[in-house]
């Protein structure tokens, strides 16, 4: 066990440096120059220009730009932004613990929500609540965040005037409610259909039948037998997407004005600040890393058939 | 042992099915018939299944007006008169008439502009998902076949895609480019898209590749060519169209997400995506003028999406 | 649903010693499936009766409802879709079909355990063998984690499971085929219960291990004095243990008999067909016999007897009439015991 740990953790590594190196050069190569926005509108000198590419290193081959980027990186050195200076690491501070209230209450909400409805309908399939429920996650599924967003918006804030339109206070859970929802729908339609399936399927097993020639109430066949099986593939699923709710919480805290990562980083993207945008989407890939570490784990414990190799 | 960890929630789920019921029932409904292959079998099931019909006829209505547009409205999208303020309310009763929706903020046929914007939508979804797939099979048949070390090199790129966030990555590449065509779109979503496609393909050959009727052509000396065109291609090309289907839906979601974030499509190019975003500053008196292109899309995304599971449940035969 | 963890407070049907006559009995048992292609009747009135420490072999091809008959005994048919449309089912003469599903419940396991034929898949692959057994003791008899545990241990010992202290955690996929399907034996008899369904217990097994594990099974059905009632269509699995055989088709018993006596002297043109077509080693060279035809379709059954197309001997009377299960005589007349044949010609067919 603690060998397999120590050794996903070192084929981690390629895998986090490539995705931050991807995500470098698509900031860097790509046209849109951060001293250029730095410099607005107005006339500028194009050797004032150069000298100060020159000073940030922003001339150098992108490989070298990156290599020093990394190192500092290990150092915990986030870099400063180029055009405000503030330390990135301060934005980060700012910006991180509010997105992960976020995406942890969000999460909270897909699984209890999303697996619970699963269970009502993959319990009974085919009947009138499993197809009820199915359409719903259809609709769900088909709504871009941003349209659930505002109808939300709208009808919470501007007909019933029972929340703010947006967040004031990203610490209160009673402002971070209607975001958490609007984040983890697409996920709890996605969880819902996921435990749909596998319940219904796992309810036909040849265990199951076992289980009740056994004389067992239905509570334990139900809670024991069947569950340990069926939630295998929702873990996992659960597991690959904190990373897709961090990335959706740039929409969400877009429509509600939540001051987190993705709010930074979406001002960091217009201003071409490489270095924030990078700085957090790194985070973003450690996270949903360690996120598929942990439900690798997690499935070995949950399904004994799998070993760790 | 991470072999079985699931790409997305739409190949897990194909994966999950369910069997059919066992002894007597199931060994009496077989009913003595001819031999039919997966395809005749599937086309026989989703002729019948209402739900496909109707996400079909969907699909062929929004073709039709992402094709001719012009067909259905006399109104130009791009003709604004302020005369026509966003207060005014939409006239349901005209129907195909430019106010039936009712204005935006500069005045412009709503009606029009959801008829218009219907091609980028649509472009932007079968383009991404023609190439998505052409390029993810390949990949993952490639992978999946060799194995060895092409194999893992291949999957350590695709474990690099994938570890970076879909809408991140998406925001990162097009936000480089200053002029957004419906091709930059479309080729930036194919960049970050193509992993889910060589996941599903990679599992799907890995399978079939020891299936009985490979190692028998194998051992007849059939050419790698002919084994991979022939006998690998046709039986993996199942999980992976209906992945590709479902996904279809989730371009044109993210197409719009993207140009409402200001990233994607922008004016003059007709967008629903961007007619969302513009009709934020309306959301309050108005809002019809966001919703309507927002059920545009939502409505475009669940006639894919059902389109795409019909064509799952049919192709699937442990869901039978 | 009312849910009682243990079963004790259940009024037990099963504490009438006194009653008298067979364990089970099944009385006209008819079992239909409602599915999209019409109604399936899978069992078209089935009866047979076990008594405690007899075996009752049910013999028939897949699809003539022996399995199905076995689960509308065990409560555990899927309903919808299935149906029992009419039939008693009496366990020590109680009506177990008139039962609520928590006296049903109480019954399955304790009194009546099944063993089936797949033990990989019908064992739950994500607990532990050990946990399987135990629970057995700690749901029926309340027993701790603690107890319930060692009762496994021992019983995987009495089912011979080698280091069964050392392997009680083990799960499922760690055994090999045999061994798993004595912890099935185990599970089913755990409770010492008085009737055990086995449903094509070996069927899945090597030849040498089917060998062991039916010995198994006959020894310790001997040793508890159980009923047993053994699912199969392998004829040479019944020779050596069963007493009484039924032989199912189509939904119905088209024969019942001693067991040596159905080998030598069968009643039904379907048993002398399925004996016809086991290979002898003294007919080395001949063509094998094998029964034409198919198995009937089950929501189109044939009118009359349901083996007809494929009888040899069927006349026109077999097209129309559904022939009774006829009491079997000697020429002379005299009754032979136990044997009945449905058979419009059974006289011709033990006799000529």
């Amino acid at each position: 066990m603690g060998r397999y740990v120590a050794r996903r953790l070192l084929q981690m590594i390629p895998v986090f440096i490539g995705s931050t190196f991807l995500i470098f050069a698509m900031m860097y190569a790509l046209p849109g120059d951060p001293v250029r926005a730095l410099m607005g509108d107005q006339a500028f000198d194009p050797a004032v220009l150069e000298a100060k590419r020159h000073e940030l290193g922003l001339d150098l081959p992108l490989w070298q730009q990156y290599v020093n980027y990394f190192t500092g990186l290990l150092q915990g050195d986030f870099g400063t932004e180029i055009g405000s200076g503030r330390p990135i690491s301060e934005i980060i501070a700012h910006a991180f613990p509010v997105s992960v209230r976020l995406t942890l209450f969000a999460f909270t909400f897909t699984v209890i929500v999303g697996i619970g409805l699963g269970i009502v309908a993959g319990l009974r399939p085919e009947s009138v609540r499993d197809r009820g429920l199915l359409g719903l996650t259809l609709v769900l599924i088909s709504m871009p965040s941003f349209v659930l967003g505002y109808l939300m918006q709208y009808l919470f804030a501007f007909q019933l005037g029972l929340t703010t339109p947006t967040v004031q206070d990203s610490e209160s859970f009673g402002d971070l409610f209607l975001p958490a929802i609007v984040l983890g729908s697409l996920s709890l339609a996605y969880v819902a259909r996921l435990t749909r399936t596998s319940i219904a399927e796992n309810l036909r097993a040849d265990y199951m039948r076992t289980a009740v020639a056994k004389g067992l109430p239905r509570r334990r066949i139900v809670g024991v037998h069947l569950m340990r099986n069926s939630l295998v593939p929702v873990v996992t699923f659960l597991g690959t997407d904190i990373g897709n709710l961090m990335a959706g919480a740039i929409v969400t805290e877009g429509i509600f004005n939540v001051q987190g990562v993705g709010d930074a980083i979406y001002e960091a993207l217009f201003r071409r600040e490489g270095a924030t945008v990078v700085g957090i989407a790194s985070l973003i890939v450690l996270v949903y890393l360690l996120a598929s570490l942990l439900v690798d784990l997690l499935y070995a414990v949950l399904d004994p058939r799998i070993r760790y190799a | 042992m991470p072999e079985k960890t699931a790409a997305t929630a739409v190949s897990a789920e194909t994966e999950a099915g369910a069997t059919a019921p066992d002894d007597a029932p199931a060994a009496v409904t077989a009913k003595p018939e001819k031999a039919r292959s997966l395809w005749s079998d599937a086309w026989g099931d989703l002729r019948r299944n209402p739900l496909f019909l109707i996400s079909a006829g969907l699909i062929l209505v929004l073709l039709a007006i992402s094709a001719f547009p012009g067909l259905f409205t006399s109104a130009s999208p791009r003709d604004a008169d302020l005369a026509n303020h966003y207060l005014q309310h939409p006239n349901w009763g005209h129907f195909f008439a430019p106010d039936w929706f009712g204005y935006d903020g500069q005045g412009r046929s709503i009606y029009a502009r959801v008829i218009y914007g219907a091609r980028a939508s649509i472009m932007v979804g079968v383009g991404v998902t023609a190439l998505v797939t052409i390029i993810g099979t390949i990949i993952g048949m490639a992978a999946g076949y060799f194995g060895g070390l092409t194999d893992s090199l291949l999957s350590r790129v695709t474990d690099i895609f994938m570890g970076i966030p879909f809408l991140l990555g998406a925001l990162v590449v097009l936000t480089g480019f200053e002029n957004r065509s419906i091709w930059v779109v479309i080729l930036a979503l194919v960049f970050l898209g193509w992993t889910v496609i060589a996941r599903v393909a990679r599992g799907a050959v890995i399978n079939i590749k020891q299936a009985d009727y490979v190692v028998a052509a194998k051992a007849l000396g059939a050419s790698t060519s002919r084994i991979l065109l022939r006998h690998v291609l046709p039986n993996a090309l199942a999980p992976i169209i209906v992945v590709a289907t479902i996904a279809l839906g989730g371009y044109i979601a993210a197409e719009a997400t993207l140009s409402f974030l200001g990233v994607g499509l922008a004016e003059p190019t007709v967008s629903w995506g961007v007619d969302v975003s513009s009709g934020r500053e309306q959301l309050r008196n108005a809002p019809h003028v966001l919703i309507i292109p927002s059920v545009m899309v939502s409505i475009t995304v669940l006639a894919f999406l059902m389109f795409g599971d019909a064509v799952r449940n049919a192709l699937d035969p442990k869901l039978r | 649903m009312t849910i009682i963890e243990t079963t004790a407070d259940v009024p037990a049907p099963r504490g009438d010693r006194q009653h008298e006559g067979p364990l089970l009995e099944v009385r006209d048992l008819h079992v239909e499936f409602h599915t999209r292609d019409g109604v399936t009747k899978a069992v078209n009135g089935v009866n047979y009766s076990v008594s405690a420490g007899e075996t009752l072999a049910v013999l028939g091809e897949s699809g003539s409802g022996k399995s199905v008959t076995a689960q509308a005994v065990m409560g555990i048919l899927d309903m919808p879709p299935g149906r029992i449309p009419k039939g008693e089912i009496l366990f020590r003469g109680q009506d177990m079909l008139r039962m609520s599903a928590e006296e049903r419940r109480a019954l399955r396991g304790r009194k009546i355990a099944m063993i089936f034929q797949d033990a990989l898949s019908s064992l739950n692959p994500v607990l532990s063998v050990g946990y399987q057994l135990g629970e057995m003791f700690r749901v029926h008899e309340g027993l701790s984690k603690k107890e319930a545990k060692a009762k496994a241990i021992e019983l995987m010992d009495k089912v011979k499971i080698p280091a069964a202290a050392a392997r009680v955690g083990d799960y499922p996929h760690q055994f090999s085929g045999g061994m798993r399907q004595r912890i099935m034996i185990a599970m089913a008899l755990a409770l010492e219960p008085d009737l055990i369904i086995a449903d094509e217990p070996t069927t899945a097994l090597d030849v040498t291990v089917q060998a062991q594990v039916m010995d198994l099974l006959a020894e310790l059905q001997a040793e508890y004095n159980m009923g047993l009632i053994l699912i199969t269509h392998d004829l040479g699995v019944v020779a050596d243990v069963a007493d009484r055989i039924a032989v199912m088709y189509a939904g119905r018993i088209v024969e019942t008999a001693p067991v040596h006596e159905l080998y030598q002297r069968p009643a039904h043109p379907y048993t002398r067909g399925l004996l016809d077509s086991i290979p002898r080693l003294d007919q080395k060279g001949e063509e094998l016999y094998a029964i034409k035809g198919l198995p009937p379709n089950l929501t189109r059954i044939p009118t009359g007897c349901a083996f007809n197309p494929r009888c040899p001997k069927a006349g026109d009377v077999c097209r129309t009439d559904v022939p009774a299960l006829h009491q079997v005589t000697e020429q002379d007349g005299t009754e032979l015991p136990g044997r009945g044949s449905a058979c419009h010609f059974w006289k011709e067919t033990i006799h000529g």
